[in-house]
């Protein structure tokens, strides 16, 4: 009975299929925000927009994909606390960003 | 008997219940630890975020960053994540032989990102850019350095999990731990996104 697998604990679930999926999917958002930069084409704007979307799409394919974070019942918690991690460290982030450039402003 | 054999019955299902209880919650237990950790990469990103354009006169993130170079760092990391996901795969499956080839392989790849990494700083530090020369630098190395610290522990739990494999087999243990090994090592990969697009990328632009 021990070595039997232990299903439903989330972190197992993943198929070959999610998991190429995931990979592909990756492969992609990681080409497009280097080949912006890199071919050195683009207007920083549209450079810096290309960034940070292909960042945002690919955490969430890594969460997906390869962490297979949802809303199933067996992980209720985990979602829950990733929000709340969240909105810390926008708090961090956010904040420590405004004061600091706060600061500046009017230290000039 | 049949009395017997049903209390017998009985009994193990009520043990598989709670031994799916604690996988479970050492499972949430991981993930709230997880969480925290993100709140310290949080802090250390808003820090580079302040001090990474106060470059003291030095040289900038334009100058020193080699992206064909930080290209091949995250495609690595990137199949280390999915040679991992074949190893859940295989255990899943029940197929000891090739649970460790992929600990293995995903071995190798960390191994080689932490190489790269070595040798981006220890050239970095030889030609005088070192955490010293400016608050940019400074940043930059705690940034990455704490990452490359957090995968250099997780080649150390990856090793310790091919001996346990290996000796043990695939014990209800021994497949938590991978597991949370799992969530560990995907988790290093996410934070690698943000580190190649806020400080690499944005860097070079």
């Amino acid at each position: 009975m021990s070595d039997a697998p232990i299903a439903g604990t989330g972190a197992d679930r993943g198929s070959l299929k999610s998991y190429l999926t995931g990979f592909v999917l990756s492969l992609i958002l990681t080409a497009i925000p280097f080949a912006l930069v890199m071919s050195g084409t683009f207007s920083s704007s549209a450079a810096l927009a290309g960034i940070f979307s292909a960042g945002i799409i690919q955490i969430l394919v890594h969460l997906h994909y390869f962490l297979h974070l949802d809303t199933s019942s067996e992980e209720r918690w985990n979602l829950p606390a990733m929000i709340f991690t969240l909105l810390i460290m926008a708090l961090f982030v956010g904040g420590t960003l405004w004061i600091m450039s706060d600061l500046n402003y009017r230290m000039m | 008997m049949l009395t017997r054999e049903a209390s017998t019955i009985g009994i193990d299902h009520s043990e598989e219940v709670e031994h799916h209880d604690t996988v479970a919650m050492q499972t949430l237990g991981f993930w709230l630890y997880l969480m925290s950790d993100l709140i310290l990469f949080a802090t250390l990103f808003a820090t580079y975020a302040v001090l990474g354009r106060n470059y003291a006169g030095g040289p900038t993130g334009k100058e020193l960053f080699d992206l064909p170079f930080v290209l091949g760092e995250t495609l690595l990391l990137l199949f280390s994540s999915v040679t991992y996901g074949l190893v859940m795969v295989a255990l899943h499956d029940g197929k000891k032989k090739w649970v460790l080839i992929g600990l293995a392989v995903t071995f190798l790849l960390g191994l080689g990102f932490v190489f790269m990494e070595i040798k981006e700083f220890h050239s970095l530090i030889a030609e005088g850019h070192g955490p010293d020369r400016s608050a940019f630098l400074s940043s930059f190395f705690t940034l990455v350095g704490t990452h490359g610290a957090h995968v250099t522990f997780g080649l150390i739990w990856i090793a310790v999990m091919i001996a346990q494999v290996a000796v043990k087999g695939l014990t209800s243990p021994v497949q938590s731990r991978l597991m949370r090994l799992s969530m560990f090592w995907h988790f290093l990969d996410v934070i690698w996104i943000g580190i190649f697009s806020l400080v690499y990328l944005m860097g070079v632009m």
